[in-house]
């Protein structure tokens, strides 16, 4: 076979095509952006002919250029993914081949932008959403991962090899390289070439994605959890357990995360069983959350209330078991069949929840310091309702809007933790897929062979980004009401 | 004032306690002193033979006890080992047991003897804090003038396309953690992959001599991740005073727009940059730890790790005590400061 080209025919035409367009688009922005602190400010002009303009002049068709060129450019981009998908294997290179790989995902995202589009006045804010333009190249972004973790994790789609697997005479080989015959795989070429074992760099990346997308949005649930089991009463009662707590927050906080995980995420520390310990404490606060929030609201219906609660607090309880439950550890007395599931990376996980929960404690107590003093909680003092009650069904609910812009934005810092966990080695195994593991693999030989380690660091930077972006977003149109 | 510093002061030393106390627990946990047994004796000891071996050395004593003499309010050890020699806490090698003194712990000057480096520890960090500390004077220059230039002018006019454009360069510039960036800078600059090799991907001479080629890539690395969150800061601080009714007055009274934007507004609209300055430089900590790891940089972020990776306790403490008191003095300035710049905030 020889080996893929980066647009192969394809790219004759629209290379030339996409780079003219591309200068051309920045030499205007930066005219924009210079000639934009010179200009006066954006009035309406009236002319002779009883017309109204925004703004005349040069910088009007600079910006009306600049928006056709911005056409252009997403067109351009748009072509190398469709194209491809109608013209046979290797007519359009290493981007083309990719481009058919991710198929499942831009099925699944046209899908679901036309169906939200369509719906999006009922949709509550995630149908405002689609309002914003940031927020919905944010949204992409984070679905592009969340569908290629699904349809590998679920279906086995995207990835082109076994990414364990080792095929001699590929080390460190440039992208779009042929695999020898008869090697194991669905396409005849290492897309991205092949890491220092000789693996695919592709599939890897792809693969990576599972373990992100899986990990990140759970610990940031459990540190919420924690966050505001704890800093709602902080907020409410004040006082003493307000200072005892926030101490202990500004402890955690006061610790460098990096030398925290140093001293927590190592072989040494497992075999104490603190991590162990840890879990048993953090994770409960998910049982406590949910016990109080529904005790609190039903308790004057008994027979509701236990209809409701045994069997939430039944499944709750048997996740926290098995979650909790590892053989080999210091917690291990489940019998095997009751076990739900092992995770093996627990102390990655208790940590990364550790490290972030502090901070959501402190922006739930200063949003409850803040919304304890409005009237709707006066009207339910005077209702009688508990204090319980009042901090889960009354402030909570009016607390949503910034919570959920910094669950967004959380869950881009986990997964920065995440790659800074992988990037030092530090409790994920060196053959794991994930993108710290692997940009920390590829930066050994950063400086001879550059290719291992740009594809999860650009993966990894383009889900923080969205998630950035939608968080945004988020913001911008919950502000609207 | 002097009562809330000092009241600051005081929680600020209790801070310090716990957390030393902590680092000093995980580290002295029975796994770790195997470990550091094994590397700093010989890695096929026997069981029998690290248990004597941590005996010798003082530490199978109780953890509180352990705690006291290394913060130097209790006597250091001497003990007489099961092979014969007299080791103390506060003997030096080749010193006479009786010249040495009773106390010797951070109250009394000495932070301890670091096992991997072989040298004092009060040796060693001052050389690696010199180091970072050229690394941060850089990055804070070109870090703080860069942001606050982004933020105002993306905030004084808010809405507007160099406003969307200036956001969306520092959204980015969040999103990019420094390992990325990193990573991605050595690939475009330092190699010949894209035909740029411009700078070096090591920046292990510039202990030494700093120069543009080899200083250049790591400062912006660091600089690059902390810039967007303050430029977004001082953008919403930029906006917010735009709208503020004396602007609107100095536009009516004709007043030019660079003179409102230089004169009347910048003053009030980086009281809050400040702070978020300030309370950046705890997390610049994390980000000089990944880029004096990924350029070889040897400060006090390639120290952490080397210290951690090899259990050497004492240099952990010290690492753990000046990072702990980095983050508390920012916080300390950061709020005297505000109440400084703004004259509004009394704290009583």
């Amino acid at each position: 076979m020889e080996p893929l080209t980066w647009t192969g025919s394809l790219g004759i035409v629209l290379n030339p095509f996409l780079g003219i367009v591309t200068v051309l688009f920045l030499v205007s922005l930066v005219a924009q952006t210079v000639g934009g602190l010179f200009a006066p400010a954006v009035t309406l002009q009236a002319n002779p002919d009883g017309t109204l303009q925004t703004r005349g002049g040069v910088l009007g068709i600079l910006e009306l250029a600049m928006k056709y060129l911005l056409v252009a450019i997403v067109g351009g981009v748009a072509a190398y993914i469709v194209i491809p998908l109608f013209i046979p294997y290797g007519s359009a290179g290493i981007v083309g081949e990719i481009s058919k790989r991710f198929l499942p995902v831009w099925i699944a995202l046209v899908l679901t932008y036309s169906l939200s589009i369509k719906y999006k006045r009922r949709l509550g804010l995630y149908g405002k959403l689609f309002d914003s333009t940031v927020g919905m190249i944010g949204f992409g972004l984070v679905m592009f991962w969340v569908f290629t973790a699904f349809f590998v994790g679920v279906f086995d789609m995207i990835a082109t090899h076994d990414y364990l697997s080792q095929v001699s005479g590929l080390k460190n080989k440039v992208p779009g390289v042929p695999v020898p015959e008869g090697t194991a795989g669905l396409t005849p070429h290492y897309l991205l070439g092949g890491d220092n074992l000789a693996r695919d760099v592709f599939s890897r990346v792809v693969s990576g994605s599972v373990f992100v997308i899986a990990i990140a949005p759970l610990a940031t649930i459990f540190a919420f959890m924690v966050g505001i089991t704890l800093g709602l009463p902080a907020g409410y009662y004040s006082g003493r357990l307000d200072t005892t707590l926030s101490f202990i927050a500004n402890l955690i906080l006061a610790f460098p995360v990096i030398l925290l995980f140093y001293l927590l995420v190592t072989p040494e520390i497992v075999l104490t069983g603190i991590p162990s310990y840890m879990a048993a404490f953090l994770f409960v606060f998910p049982l406590i959350f949910f016990g109080v929030l529904l005790n609190s609201r039903y308790y004057t219906q008994p027979a509701k209330r236990t209809a409701i609660m045994v069997p939430v607090l039944g499944i709750l309880g048997w996740l926290y078991l098995s979650i909790i439950n590892q053989p080999g550890t210091v917690i291990d007395f489940l019998p095997a069949w009751f076990d739900l599931f092992d995770i093996s990376i627990l102390v990655v996980f208790v940590s990364v929840v550790f490290v972030n929960a502090p901070t959501v404690f402190r922006i739930v107590r200063g949003l409850t310091l803040d919304l304890r003093t409005r009237d709707y909680v006066a009207a339910a003092q005077t209702r009688g309702e508990g204090a319980w009650y009042i901090m889960l069904w009354e402030i909570l609910p009016n607390a949503r809007g910034p919570l959920i812009v910094d669950f967004c934005l959380r869950i881009g810092y986990t997964t920065i933790l995440l790659g800074t966990l992988g990037f030092f080695g530090l409790g994920l195994s060196s053959e794991s897929p994930d993108w710290g593991s692997t940009i920390n693999e590829g930066r050994k030989l950063l400086l001879v062979f550059a290719h291992p380690a740009l594809p999860p660091a650009i993966a990894l930077m383009s889900l923080v980004l969205g998630l950035n972006l939608l968080a945004d977003g988020l913001r911008e149109e919950s502000l609207k009401d | 004032m002097g009562l809330f510093i000092l009241r600051r002061l005081g929680v600020m030393f209790l801070t310090a306690l716990c957390l030393t106390f902590i680092v000093f627990w995980l580290t002295n946990l029975a796994p770790n002193l195997e470990k550091l047994a094994k590397t700093q004796g010989n890695a096929r000891m026997s069981d029998d033979a690290v248990v004597s071996w941590l005996a010798n050395r003082g530490y199978a004593q109780p953890l509180p006890v352990k705690y006291a003499q290394w913060l130097g309010v209790a006597p250091g050890y001497v003990i007489e080992g099961s092979d014969g020699q007299v080791r103390g806490r506060c003997i030096d090698p080749g010193q006479p047991v009786g010249e040495a003194p009773s106390f010797c712990g951070i109250l009394q000057g000495d932070w301890g003897f670091s096992t991997v480096a072989k040298e004092n520890v009060s040796e060693v960090l001052p050389q690696r804090l010199a180091n970072t500390g050229k690394l941060m004077f850089w990055v804070m220059m070109v870090m703080v003038p860069g942001a606050l230039i982004i933020g105002v002018l993306a905030g004084m006019r808010e809405g507007s396309r160099t406003d969307r454009s200036l956001s969306t360069v520092s959204i980015v510039s969040t999103a990019t953690p420094e390992y990325v960036s990193g990573v991605v800078f050595i690939a475009l600059f330092a190699t010949n992959t894209f035909g740029m090799q411009w700078f070096k991907g090591s920046a292990s001479s510039a202990v030494q001599d700093a120069t543009f080629e080899n200083f250049f890539l790591p400062v912006m690395t660091i600089a690059l991740y902390g810039m967007g969150y303050i430029a977004r800061m001082t953008r919403a601080s930029m906006a917010e005073v735009m709208t503020a009714q004396y602007i609107r007055t100095a536009r009516l009274k004709g007043v030019s727009f660079p003179k409102i934007v230089l004169k009347h507004a910048l003053r009030n609209a980086l009281i809050a940059p400040f702070t978020v300055i300030m309370l950046q430089i705890p997390w610049l900590l994390n980000g000089v730890v990944i880029v004096e790891t990924l350029f070889t940089y040897q400060g006090f972020g390639w120290e952490l790790v080397r210290a951690a990776s090899n259990n050497d306790i004492e240099m952990l403490l010290g690492v753990s005590v000046i990072s702990v008191f980095v983050v508390l003095l920012t916080q300390l300035i950061s709020d005297i400061g505000y109440v400084f710049l703004n004259p509004r905030i009394r704290i009583s």
